[in-house]
């Protein structure tokens, strides 16, 4: 049974990732920047875990040209659940470091992460293609098939919007923590695997 | 043979008229070096280094300028109406040109001043003189809007203003013309000017924190024309100094009748001193009748308040308030040196410029040097005070500024030149010719404790052939120097609004990092504000209709309206709902006798219309707000006095009037 405690130095990292997702609950997670001739200083949108941000009236002004619906955080259920999910992770990692201290335990929070990762970013995609494609028949701008669905990553040219999609603080960290797991996993295998010959 | 004579003779003569014309100076309007452009070239998309605020002279309003490249930014309606940006029009700023006389919709804006603190400017407020109707506004630097407005009363002809104290503590505003005062008969001989005729200098505090301006004392003098002022800094931060000519107290055919004495005043005034008495009570209260407008940042409106009352304070009985200063030939310009040390009076009509020295004006006052009184004031003697004269500098100096490195630089109208001269010892070390005859110039912070001593700007009152010619009447020039060198470099001419006067320049930062770009709709208190299409609304008072109004890209919401009559008064009230910037939106209403509205994001404003026919009236956004601004439009029904078409109003559908009918049927 004792082999398969984890290292000090394994814990460290998975207790490190724990307090990495408590400072996610304060940082946006994702942005989409968009640049137009004229809004030279470009607009934002910010996705915090808990509401939306950055310029949002102005690009709901802009979005009614195309009959695109405005953005409420009201009517997303994720910004009520993200918080709720973030601080489960924070906390999982912080018990697997502190509590379980199991080589199980790490590849559990590992997997639900990485899964949770996936569905998060599905769900995103199905937003953006919603509010892309679900458009009001009377709106002033017409331009028959454009849609106008963000991309879920990288850059995109709408009409005379450029917009770019990438992670902001968050994200990053979000990734980091992923990246960091799975670097968990690997050192603690190597190492069971070095006291198991 | 006489052929041949007669062809030299011709030659000869030939070469005598060109070798003439080549003995003439030639023309030196365009000897700028060759790497002029390059320094006034200011890149498509970049700033420039500063703000030159200019005034307007007759136009009565304060155009901004970028210097180095003589951009016209912005101009500032402050003492005229302006129709294109609905000043003096809406109903919010009528009351912005209220005066005693009733509302007035001309001014003549002279001279700027910048609020300072510790002697250096400090980017929140500009002053502006009105010289006709005397008044002092207030412009405030966040929104390049006039907040305020203050009238002077027992003046006329505000010229000695707005010249402020080094903390912003007091704005100045001395009387060109002497007037019976107000609280006394005016109806007497105008050849009683020695008896009833008397001057003012007025001074207006300035509340530290929103710059709210309060006539605090005035100051009564023998009558005569006070012209330009300054306030002394550091050591003579407690001084004020202001020049006067027509000491011979005439009254007709000044330029003759003004002009015999050889020398008129500089006034040296003891503002601390006359602070104290005002304190203390010392002084009289008098009956006078003044506007004071203001413009609320809140509600976006302007109120008018009369104000029945000042306090006037007789030098005369307070002998260490006030001293005259011989100063040669109806002096113009009263200008003080960085160091505080030094005041430079210029006459319009001398051939020298006399250097005051304050620390002598403070012995001579303590030894009592005086060489008699004038209206019971005492009279400095000229040698006890004179630090030195700029022996013949030019012929008719008008104003002088200072860069700030031991340097004075000074317009000469006559000789239509600027020169310059070391304030160490007076000598004259350049000079430059302008185009032509200038009237003031501005250092950039030259008359504060901390020029910013790159660029001179001379102001011009003749253009002539400058610019293409644009029939008789022609616009006034400013022209751009470089004098970071020993020697003047003349850069760049551009054509100013209406005739600049005194002008002001700061370095862009100041200003820049505070410039407002929205008004917050969750600020707006504006009574009538519509927040959203939802508030609007359409309401009958008696015959006053109100409309709550919103502008939003692209539509006016209500863009129907029904019910109107003759006879009635109807008052658009619209909301600007953009929270982004630049989103202006404007209104008009065919046939109105009115102007326009220019409503800024989160702004409301109101447009008067008192319909004169029965009939179908478009309003429409006046302003090109975006792709669909050419939709932006509406329509209001006028009938007939007495009708029974009820008062409705709708956007996107018809109203509840008309469907009702449809119902019905």
């Amino acid at each position: 049974m004792k082999k398969n405690k984890l290292t000090n130095p394994v814990k460290a990292l998975v207790i490190g990732c724990g307090l990495a997702l408590i400072i996610v609950l304060f940082v946006p997670l994702w942005q989409i920047e968009l640049a137009a001739p004229q809004y030279p200083e470009g607009l934002i949108l910010k996705m915090y875990p808990n509401k939306l941000a950055g310029n949002v009236d102005i690009i709901n002004g802009l979005n009614h040209y195309i009959g695109m619906k405005t953005l409420h955080t009201a009517d997303f259920i994720e910004f009520t659940l993200l918080p709720y999910i973030i601080g489960f992770f924070a906390a999982f990692c912080l018990v697997v470091g502190l509590g379980f201290k199991s080589f199980r335990s790490l590849i559990a929070v590992f997997a639900l992460f990485v899964l949770f990762g996936i569905i998060s970013m599905i769900d995103f995609w199905r937003w953006e293609y919603q509010y892309g494609h679900d458009l009001n028949p009377d709106a002033a701008i017409n331009v028959p098939g454009m849609t106008y669905q963000p991309p879920l990553i990288g850059y995109k040219q709408l009409l005379n919007f450029g917009a770019y999609s990438i992670p902001d603080i968050g994200g990053w960290i979000f990734i980091a923590v992923g990246a960091t797991l799975l670097t968990a996993i690997v050192i603690q295998y190597k190492k069971q695997k070095n006291a198991t010959l | 043979m006489k052929k041949i004579l007669y062809s030299i003779s011709v030659v000869a003569s030939a070469m005598l008229v060109f070798g003439l014309q080549g003995c003439k100076p030639k023309n030196a309007g365009d000897a700028t070096g060759a790497d002029a452009a390059s320094k006034v070239y200011v890149a498509p998309g970049k700033y420039d280094e500063l703000y030159n605020f200019v005034s307007g002279g007759f136009s009565g309003q304060v155009s901004v300028y970028g210097i180095p490249s003589g951009r016209l930014l912005r101009v500032i309606p402050v003492f005229s109406v302006d129709p294109e940006k609905g000043w003096g029009y809406s109903e919010e700023t009528k009351p912005m040109l209220n005066t005693s006389s009733g509302q007035i919709p001309w001014g003549d804006q002279h001279h700027l001043d910048l609020s300072q603190t510790n002697g250096e400017i400090d980017g929140r407020w500009l002053f502006a003189n009105e010289n006709n109707t005397p008044r002092i506004a207030r412009i405030d630097l966040k929104t390049f809007r006039t907040s305020e407005i203050i009238e002077i009363p027992n003046s006329a002809g505000n010229h000695s203003s707005p010249f402020i104290t080094e903390n912003t503590e007091y704005v100045v505003a001395g009387t060109r013309f002497s007037v019976p005062m107000d609280y006394e008969n005016g109806d007497v001989p105008i050849d009683s000017y020695k008896k009833n005729f008397k001057g003012t200098l007025s001074f207006v505090s300035v509340a530290p924190k929103d710059g709210e301006m309060k006539l605090a004392f005035q100051l009564l003098l023998p009558g005569m024309d006070f012209d330009l002022s300054h306030s002394g800094k550091g050591p003579s931060s407690g001084w004020f100094f202001f020049s006067c000519y027509n000491s011979e107290q005439a009254h007709t055919l000044l330029e003759v009748n003004a002009s015999k004495r050889d020398k008129d005043y500089v006034l040296a005034v003891n503002w601390k001193k006359a602070e104290e008495y005002f304190k203390a009570g010392k002084g009289k209260k008098v009956k006078v009748n003044y506007a004071h407008n203001k413009y609320n940042e809140a509600t976006h409106t302007a109120s008018s308040t009369m104000i029945t009352e000042t306090t006037v304070i007789d030098v005369k009985d307070f002998p260490d308030l006030v001293y005259m200063i011989p100063c040669p030939k109806s002096p113009h310009g009263c200008d003080v040196d960085p160091t505080g040390q030094y005041i430079v009076g210029s006459g319009k009509l001398a051939a020298l410029i006399p250097v005051f020295s304050f620390a002598k004006i403070q012995d001579a006052i303590k030894n009592k040097t005086f060489d008699g009184t004038y209206g019971g004031i005492p009279v400095i003697k000229y040698e006890a005070a004179l630090y030195g004269e700029v022996k013949k500098p030019g012929l008719g100096p008008l104003h002088t500024e200072f860069d700030g490195k031991g340097n004075a630089y000074t317009t000469f109208f006559i000789s239509s030149e600027i020169v310059k001269w070391s304030l160490k010892d007076l000598k004259v070390l350049d000079r430059h010719p302008t185009y032509y005859s200038p009237g003031h110039l501005c250092i950039p912070g030259g008359d504060t404790r901390k020029p910013y001593g790159k660029y001179l700007i001379a102001y011009n009152k003749i253009t002539k052939d400058r610019f293409l010619p644009t029939g008789p009447e022609l616009a006034q020039s400013a022209q751009l120097f470089d004098i970071s060198g020993d020697k003047m470099k003349l850069l760049l001419d551009y054509p100013t609004i209406g005739e600049p006067h005194y002008a002001q320049a700061v370095p862009a930062e100041l200003i820049a990092k505070n410039s407002q770009k929205i008004y917050k709709l969750e600020d707006n208190k504006n009574p009538y504000a519509a927040l959203g299409e939802k508030q609007t609304k359409v309401e009958r008072k008696g015959n006053e209709v109100h409309v709550n109004m919103t502008a939003m890209r692209s539509h006016l919401s209500p863009d129907n309206i029904e019910g109107i009559k003759l006879g009635d008064v109807v008052y658009f009230h619209v909301t600007n709902l953009e929270q982004d910037w630049d989103v202006p939106h404007g209104f008009a209403i065919k046939g109105n006798k009115n102007a326009e509205l220019l409503i800024m994001p989160g702004e409301t404003t109101t447009l008067k219309w008192v319909p004169e026919k029965v009939g179908i009236f478009p309003m429409y956004c006046t302003d090109f707000c975006s792709a669909l601004h050419q939709e932006m439009q509406g329509y209001i029904r006028v009938s007939a006095k007495g009708s029974t078409v009820p008062l409705s109003f709708s956007l996107g559908k018809n109203s509840e009037a008309a469907e009702s009918i449809i119902a019905k049927k």
